[in-house]
């Protein structure tokens, strides 16, 4: 139910934000396809955590602003790498380690990676990534330790090392 | 030219507000070219993809965030949030898709030193 009541918060903000117009008319039509919506998501059974995760948002705007302090230095780091007249990159591959455990932590973890320009995640494992630099220098394994670190406070709510599932 | 005078218009509007989006857009505009230019520069496929990753996040986020600076209205702010949002979730995802799509039909990256620090090593060598 809280699922539920998450879901339908969320889409009347989108058409409250997306419509602009607050009349009678168009607002009852905004009720009805925001009802229509929630009744097939709960009907197709979408209302668990994984496609909600309403209840995360407080802990990832934390999350924002050191991702985007990354996303600032790595975006320098590859201007500068291509500006560069004599190219000094050294492509290098490296396995990283995460203690992510719910798929949204480690979806978070990876797609951070791949936020920050000049480190691709190439495949995801059940605990390691296989990830794609540009310098060797800046893709050793610890350099992610931080990054993983707060995308799994993020994700699962906990800085975790010990073991177990937060489902 | 009328596109000029609206330009040069928009910067010298009064009030910092046109002054920061436009400066803005111009800081997106110009890593994008760079980032079109690292594109069409690094030697390899992967390579490659890191420097397309600059258009999604700087490109891409600070043209928005100028927009809006620029943007009239409020309405206007609350979508170009929704579609950076957009971005920030769907450029890693496909950038993903497109890495480990290349990675499975077994493209072999380069690693280690390219260019002509690798030829002055193999001169030493």
């Amino acid at each position: 139910m809280l699922y539920v009541m998450g879901l339908a918060t969320a889409l009347t903000l989108l058409w409250l934000g997306m419509s602009g117009i607050y009349e009678p008319v168009v607002l009852s039509l905004g009720v009805i396809s925001i009802a229509i919506t929630v009744i097939l998501a709960t009907r197709l059974g979408l209302k668990d955590r994984e496609t909600s995760p309403y209840h995360r948002i407080i802990p990832f705007l934390l999350y924002t602003p050191y991702l985007i302090k990354e996303i600032l230095k790595a975006n320098l780091t590859v201007i500068k790498a291509v500006l560069k007249p004599d190219m000094d990159i050294q492509p290098t591959m490296v396995k990283v380690k995460t203690t992510c455990r719910s798929d949204l932590a480690k979806v978070i973890f990876a797609n951070s990676i791949t936020l920050t320009p000049g480190t691709v995640t190439l495949r995801v494992d059940d605990d390691s990534m296989l990830v794609h630099g540009l310098y060797e220098a800046d893709a050793q394994p610890e350099a992610f330790e931080e990054m993983d670190r707060r995308s799994s406070l993020a994700g699962d709510g906990r800085p975790s090392k010990e073991k177990g599932t937060s489902k | 030219m009328e596109f000029f005078n609206d330009v040069i218009g928009v910067i010298t509007a009064p009030g910092w507000r046109h002054f920061v989006g436009a400066l803005l857009c111009a800081i997106g505009g110009v890593s994008t070219v760079i980032a079109a230019a690292g594109v069409l520069r690094f030697p390899d496929f992967y390579t490659r993809l890191h420097a397309a990753s600059v258009t999604d996040t700087l490109g891409a986020l600070t043209l928005i965030l100028g927009m809006a600076f620029l943007a009239p209205g409020l309405l206007i702010v609350f979508k170009l949030i929704l579609i950076g949002l957009f971005l920030v979730l769907t450029g890693p995802t496909s950038a993903h898709a497109i890495a480990n799509a290349a990675y499975t039909a077994g493209l072999e990256p380069i690693i280690g030193k390219i260019g002509l620090q690798k030829a002055k090593e193999e001169d030493e060598a």
